[in-house]
């Protein structure tokens, strides 16, 4: 009896280097695919319109490919572990196919679909496809931890076999008998809903910048591999005002929602390398994109508190400031500095920012001005970007606010002069903040500084028609960098960390010291004696620039809480 | 507790007695286990009866709240937590769940320490959030701490500076209580907070002979002619962090009369509080008499300027040895630094703009041969000239933290290649720092 199989689509939402999906169709008599969604979680989710509207487009798209193989998309009303039962029998299902999903509540749901799929009787066939790699493998490669700085993983993964090629596209012929049973009022039961369906009001919604899915995310790679090749480049490209604005070749949201695949991305670049430069093998940088996105969901997969402060043992415990106002302010793009301001503007607007305007906002909002905690950043990106997904966004967050990974604290974006320096003309302010327009380049970075007779002429007063700024920079920022600097200190002074360079082995990872733990009341003592002197002047020294890359990174950032040791 | 789970192990096989009796049975029965039992009853009263020495030793290991539990379970224990050497260190964490994620100490705790253990402290720091009422709990702390000598106070805004929010009055009248009491103040760490010239005359009139180690950055109430009377009178101070407003040729001068120690850390914050401003010029006279007096004396300096502000600033020599630009610092005056800090050890930029340091780098790399660490931050600098000032440099690099994007490649170097080439220079293993581009 040929199975019935129902491929369950999450990420993914792609026909092209789908192997789970092959694998729902292979010999088998039916094929449905379906995409849970539940009514009420979009609503009352922290998923702003952009990400909405995005994700129903890949679904269309996937319905319009499907069309085209004599099937269609299946989009269920519900939550999975509700409705997989009644699926299963009135379908008489025996086989069930997904993409892995690597994070860790998605590895909880499955586990628990799974067995319900066992109670059932159905065959569950899950394949990796949203990483290059097997996760595990690299962590097992790491004895058991997930690597926490990028050389290091870089490291891992060059020991690793490379990734396994795409597999083919759905097609006719990959079908072969599987079809699928398609009711009349299929589109009535389980049509792709539109925007207003999901309670959302699109009056005045402009045309989204980055259309969804899996035709578009193609076409995209296509152009991209085209500018790349013209270019003949292949070096990380020189930032310009131009590069703020989104880019008809941008691929991040593709990615993050599986339109497209990234070891197709992965296989292009390579071939298309291998063809310019004549050479056989490419360097990892190449990569660069991938491999983060990679990294972070290496880093999340095994951390179910990898989003939180409070109980990450990779996360280091800053006493960030609880200001509801000031986050708002930050979120909704009035914080008088107009760099940052158009950044979330942009955000807001179009669901897409460049990673150094990321950097910007995130430093300003944390370690830079603010002192926020990250944790409202990243529900914030998680509201708004399009490829913000849970590992990814919250991995960025700890790395921008320096609460882990390792990262270097000592330079921190000025809101002024880093936007100045990115665009001396501030065409991307004017853009995104037309009250600003009439301000001369002079001025528009810092408008408050600009005699009133500018800001008459520019038809907008500081204060009146556009924020005055929300802090005093300078005097912002000497202080948060004494408030890490204290962390630092404090954390590698109580644990009486002693520090010993050593020079690794070429090719593992470099700057790591070891640890030689003096617990106890000498160390204490001593500590408090000199709780205040030496080396807590020195910015770099110790505490600052020579950071500490641990072999046991777990006793070292648990424990704050208790900074003396009697 | 162990052997009577072991007996009832063993009921479960025989028939169901009551625990007293099967206990004696099991005494009377296992003569050849006497031996263990017997040892288990000795050790199990033991614990309660070790000596108090061992006891603290022990507790020291633990944090707070493991000795707080250990300390309810007998009263040895008990009385081993109250002693005087368990408390001299103690740090009030003042937060309110409004402002903070992190917690209180208990106000119980507090409570406790002040009736039992006020005069035990002797090393205390309060980290208090950006609420006032935090920072007020923390001054009414202070009022309290009437019989502590204490040696080591530290006032440590986490957040915003709410030391800043209290009343003048109370915060003074507050510290003054310590500065009374204490007559042995070693450190005191007070930066973001009201003190003022009168306060501090009340330090140094009752802790002139112990004071070390004097940190007050940003104290907008001192006045020049303040922390001069600390540097007159006290003597013994190693280490003195300040704002740069404060800073004068006669303050220079008193740190490095005869009288004085040998100072150790001198740290200033440069601060602009408004574009344009204008900052006084300390003459070259008074610098070198400080490292005349004082030859291995760190001067740490923190500057946060707008670009067009460093006009007073390194056109003559000037004796620092730790320089961090926390916000963009031109071309020019990074020349100057080349030619006018040769004892400069660590130096931090945090921004310059978009035109390449190669000059300015390679000459700091030949005057400044003291400089073991360097970082960089948003800068440009084309990787030949880099690899030209890791060479000249060598090995005394302990520290080279610079951000990917800042370095350029050219003819010569990619960044593939540059980092085998530093990594040979400075004889260990090299990569940029990396920010993650998604």
């Amino acid at each position: 009896m040929a199975p019935n199989s129902i491929h369950w689509f999450r990420k993914g939402l792609r026909l092209h280097d789908n192997p789970a999906l092959l694998q729902a169709v292979r010999g088998a008599g039916t094929v449905r695919c379906v995409y849970f969604l539940d009514p009420w979680f979009a609503g009352s989710s922290n998923v702003g319109v952009n990400r909405w509207r995005f994700l129903l487009q890949c679904l269309e798209d996937l319905d319009a490919n499907l069309r085209k193989l004599n099937s269609r998309l299946f989009v269920i009303r519900g939550q999975p572990a509700n409705v997989f039962p009644r699926l299963f029998k009135e379908w008489k299902i025996s086989r069930l196919t997904f993409e892995y999903d690597s994070e860790p509540f998605g590895k909880e749901r499955d586990a628990a679909i799974k067995k319900l799929a066992m109670e059932a009787g159905v065959e569950v066939n899950v394949k990796t496809s949203h990483t290059l790699y097997d996760l595990d493998k690299i962590i097992e490669l790491n004895g058991g931890q997930p690597p926490l700085t990028y050389k290091r993983f870089q490291t891992l993964i060059s020991r690793l076999d490379p990734p396994e090629m795409p597999v083919e596209t759905l097609s006719d012929a990959l079908m072969g008998g599987c079809v699928t049973p398609v009711s009349e009022d299929h589109g009535d039961k389980y049509g792709v809903p539109s925007l207003e369906e999901l309670g959302f009001d699109t009056e005045g919604l402009p045309t989204a910048v980055w259309p969804g899915g899996e035709t578009e995310a193609l076409t995209r790679i296509e152009r991209h591999l085209e500018r790349k090749a013209w270019v003949a480049n292949f070096e990380r490209p020189r930032m310009n005002a131009n590069s703020l604005l989104a880019s008809p070749t941008g691929l991040s949201p593709y990615l993050r929602f599986g339109c497209l695949s990234c070891r197709l991305f992965y296989f292009k670049l390579t071939d298309l390398y291998r063809k310019v430069k004549k050479n056989s093998s490419p360097p990892l940088s190449l990569y660069g994109q991938l491999l983060w996105r990679e990294f972070f969901y290496t880093t999340a997969t095994n951390n179910p508190r990898f989003d939180k402060m409070e109980g990450n043992p990779i996360c280091v415990r800053i006493p960030w400031d609880k200001n509801p106002e000031a986050l708002a302010k930050w979120a909704e793009a009035k914080t008088g500095f107009p760099w940052i301001d158009a950044i979330m503007t942009q955000l807001r607007q179009e669901g897409w920012i460049h990673h150094l305007a990321r950097h910007a906002v995130a430093c300003f909002l944390t370690r830079g001005d603010l002192w926020i905690s990250w944790e409202e950043g990243m529900k914030v990106f998680e509201e708004l970007l399009l490829d913000a997904d849970w590992s990814v966004n919250a991995g960025s967050w700890m790395w921008l606010s320096c609460s882990s990974f390792f990262q270097q604290f000592f330079h921190c974006y000025c809101p002024v002069g880093f936007g100045r320096r990115t665009d001396p003309n501030g065409d991307f302010i004017r853009r995104y903040l037309p009250v600003l327009r009439g301000f001369p380049a002079k001025y528009i970075y810092d408008p408050w500084n600009a005699p009133e007779s500018v800001q008459a002429a520019a038809k907008c007063v500081i204060g009146v028609h556009y924020p005055k700024p929300m802090v005093h920079h300078a005097e912002a920022s000497r202080l948060n960098i004494e408030r890490m600097k204290q962390i630092y200190q404090q954390l590698s002074r109580y644990r009486g960390l002693a520090r010993l360079p050593r020079v690794t082995a070429a090719g593992a990872s470099c700057s790591t010291f070891t640890i030689k733990k003096t617990r106890g009341r000498a160390a204490a003592n001593s500590d408090c004696n000199r709780t205040y002197t030496s080396n807590s002047n020195s910015l770099v020294g110790r505490p600052l620039l020579s950071f500490v890359s641990i072999t046991n990174i777990f006793e070292l950032l648990g424990g704050y809480g208790y900074m003396l040791r009697i | 507790m162990k052997r009577i789970k072991g007996v009832e192990e063993d009921s479960n096989s025989s028939s169901s007695k009551s625990p007293p009796e099967v206990c004696k049975k099991v005494r009377k029965q296992t003569s050849d286990e006497s031996v263990a039992v017997v040892a288990s009853e000795s050790t199990e009263s033991d614990w309660a009866r070790l000596p108090q020495e061992l006891l603290l030793h022990i507790f020291q290991y633990l944090p707070l709240l493991d000795r707080a539990y250990a300390s309810q379970v007998c009263r040895t224990w008990n009385q081993a937590f109250h002693m005087p050497e368990l408390w001299r260190c103690f740090e009030f964490e003042l937060n309110q769940p409004a402002s903070s994620y992190l917690k209180a100490t208990h106000p119980d705790l507090i409570k406790q320490i002040i009736k039992r253990h006020s005069n035990h402290l002797q090393y205390v720091s309060f980290k208090v959030d950006s609420s006032t009422e935090s920072a007020e709990a923390a001054c009414d702390i202070l009022s309290q701490l009437v019989n502590c000598s204490l040696k080591t106070l530290g006032l440590i805004s986490t957040a915003r500076p709410s030391f800043m929010e209290v009343p003048k009055s109370h915060f003074i009248s507050a510290l003054t209580v310590v500065f009374v009491n204490s007559k042995s103040l070693s450190s005191l760490k007070i930066d973001d907070t009201p003190v003022d010239d009168p306060s501090l005359k009340v330090l140094v009139a009752n802790n002139s002979d112990t004071l070390k180690l004097l940190k007050m950055s940003s104290c907008p109430h001192v006045s020049p002619a303040g922390i001069l009377c600390v540097a007159d009178q006290c003597h013994g101070l190693r280490e003195l962090a300040l704002n740069y407003h404060l800073l004068s040729d006669e303050l220079l001068l008193a740190l490095s009369s005869e009288k004085h120690v040998h100072l150790e850390h001198l740290r200033i914050d440069v601060v602009s509080e408004n574009p344009g401003q204008h900052f006084h010029t300390i003459k070259k006279s008074s610098w070198d008499a400080m490292v005349r007096h004082s030859p291995k004396f760190n001067l740490v300096m923190y500057f946060f300027l707008y670009e067009d502000e460093f006009g007073p600033f390194f056109n003559e020599e000037v004796p620092v040895t730790h320089l961090y630009f926390g916000r963009s610092v031109s071309k020019e005056v990074l020349g100057r630094v080349g030619l006018h800090c040769p004892r400069l050890v660590e130096l931090v930029v945090c921004a310059n703009g978009l035109r390449p340091l190669d000059e300015e780098l390679i000459r700091i790399a030949k005057h400044c041969t003291q400089l073991s660490a360097i970082g960089l931050g948003e800068c440009e600098v084309s990787c030949s000239a880099f690899v030209e000032f890791v060479k000249m440099c060598g090995r005394r690099l302990s520290q080279l933290s610079i951000m990917e994007e800042v370095l350029i490649p050219d003819h010569k170097y990619s960044l593939d290649e540059i980092h085998w080439e530093v990594s040979k220079h400075l004889g260990r293993v090299w990569f940029p720092d990396m920010m993650p581009t998604w």
